[in-house]
């Protein structure tokens, strides 16, 4: 290196002695670089002992620092669009329409009367962010579908939001799993409005972007017709476990 | 009455502007991004996503173009180079007292400057593989989101500490605002740059200087 650098010196250069030193910079961006390289291949397993650590000192922590570590297992907010109305149990209402034998339109109170099925499962994230262990519960999708009575023509549920944008989508098979809840319940109490509360859906074995956040309607549809992500690149099929779901 | 020295040419402080644009916009996107309340507050999480992932993808298109110029390539070759004085100066408690004659960059604006190269490499490349999913298997993208929330704190402890000595020292400031600082700033906190660049030596002699 120095005998090159010597070599093509210009006269700009000619007095200048720092060039040279050692180039500390150039190992110090290489050194970067592979500690990211090991950090995407390592990271999971580093990230979950470093969770298992720090779950319990945080619970306890007065100062909440401990919340402000990027460790990676917490929920990240995803709104599309801009400020989404707040319901509560006085103005929700849940559709359930388009090819169905009887449309209906459910409140609050509705929904908790019907029987509820509880999950704990992690919540994982297409990017790569996952919660582990989120306790859910809610009305079984399939219990909301056999009520409507689907028609002969109907293959898909199409599930809307509140937000006025976000759509999602399901095939009838995959929304019959028992895993697919209508959810009232996250994470030990009702879903808060930034979770997606006061109802949104859990589609447990997929990715979370096909869990619709402010659920508002149900729509029964005579083909899969592709959701938010879906038009912006993200897979149709949102399964984790291309085989079927986790856990299934 | 000192004169002014030459510290930066034109090209050097266009690629510090704009990757300084891309790096405040990245950041800016990124709270919005993470925190929650930002982020239910504005919501447009895929307009945002946008404006965060292409001023990342740009950033490093700057640092690059920039190599056409042989002041900033010089500027480069610097900042990557540590000689033994700069590993004294930055264990030295009394690193500012000039005992220890500085070259163009001190040790601390060379450990910025290649801890920043490093970083926005390791974002970028976590960064492509958390935003195209398709690309690697889950394992890999937990392991990209954990690798870019660390990085992305790094990154922004290194920033505030950049801003915080540059608003610190004015005279600094102005070298990479306008180009020049005065001589008298130059001995004082590069001296052994201010050796290799004619004027600022003569300016002792020529000047009325300070009432001492």
């Amino acid at each position: 290196m120095f005998r090159t650098d010597r070599g093509r010196r210009s006269t700009a250069e000619a007095d200048v002695p720092e060039v040279d030193g050692t180039p500390i910079g150039r190992r110090t961006i290489l050194g970067l670089i592979a500690l990211a390289g090991a950090g995407v291949v390592g990271g999971k397993a580093v990230q979950d002992g470093l969770a298992k650590v720090l779950a319990p000192i945080e619970l306890r922590d007065p100062t909440g620092l401990i919340s402000l570590i990027p460790l990676g297992d917490s929920f990240r907010f995803y709104s599309v669009t801009g400020a989404v109305p707040t319901k509560d149990s006085g103005t929700y209402r849940l559709a359930v329409d388009g090819m169905v034998t009887h449309t209906a339109s459910y409140t609050l109170a509705d929904l908790q009367a019907m029987p509820q099925t509880g999950l704990v499962r992690d919540f994982q994230c297409i990017t790569g962010w996952h919660v582990p262990q989120v306790h859910w519960s809610g009305v079984r999708l399939s219990t909301l579908l056999d009520r409507a009575a689907p028609t002969g023509g109907a293959t898909a549920v199409r599930f809307r939001s509140f937000d006025g944008t976000y759509t999602e989508n399901l095939t009838l098979e995959q929304a019959r799993l028992d895993d697919v809840i209508v959810a009232l319940q996250m994470l030990g109490g009702p879903i808060t409005h930034d979770h997606g509360g006061p109802v949104r859906m859990y589609v447990a074995p997929m990715y979370g972007y096909k869990s619709t956040k402010w659920l508002s309607g149900i729509e029964l549809t005579a083909n899969v017709e592709s959701g938010y992500w879906e038009h912006r690149g993200y897979p149709v099929d949102g399964f984790i476990n291309p085989s079927r779901g986790e856990g299934a | 009455m000192t004169g002014t020295v030459r510290r930066f040419a034109k090209v050097t402080r266009a690629v510090h502007w704009t990757v300084a644009l891309l790096m405040i916009s990245c950041i800016g996107t990124a709270a919005i991004l993470y925190n929650a309340s930002f982020a239910v507050a504005i919501g447009h999480r895929h307009l945002v996503e946008l404006i965060h992932v292409y001023s990342g993808f740009a950033l490093p298109v700057p640092i690059l173009l920039g190599a056409i110029s042989a002041a900033y390539r010089l500027d480069l070759r610097r900042l990557n180079r540590f000689t033994p004085g700069d590993r004294r100066w930055l264990f030295s408690r009394s690193r500012r007292d000039g005992s220890i004659k500085v070259g163009k960059f001190n040790a601390g604006q060379k450990l910025n400057a290649a801890l920043s190269g490093g970083a926005i490499a390791a974002l970028l490349g976590t960064g492509l593989i958390m935003y195209f999913p398709s690309l690697t298997r889950l394992s890999w993208r937990t392991g990209a989101t954990f690798v870019h929330d660390w990085f992305a704190l790094a990154v922004g402890l290194l920033v505030m500490g950049h801003i915080y000595y540059a608003v610190k020292d004015p005279e600094a400031l102005r070298g990479m605002r306008a180009g020049r600082v005065s001589a008298s700033w130059a001995r004082a906190e590069h001296a052994a740059w201010a050796d290799e660049v004619p004027g600022s030596q003569q300016d002792v002699e020529q000047g009325p200087g300070p009432l001492i």
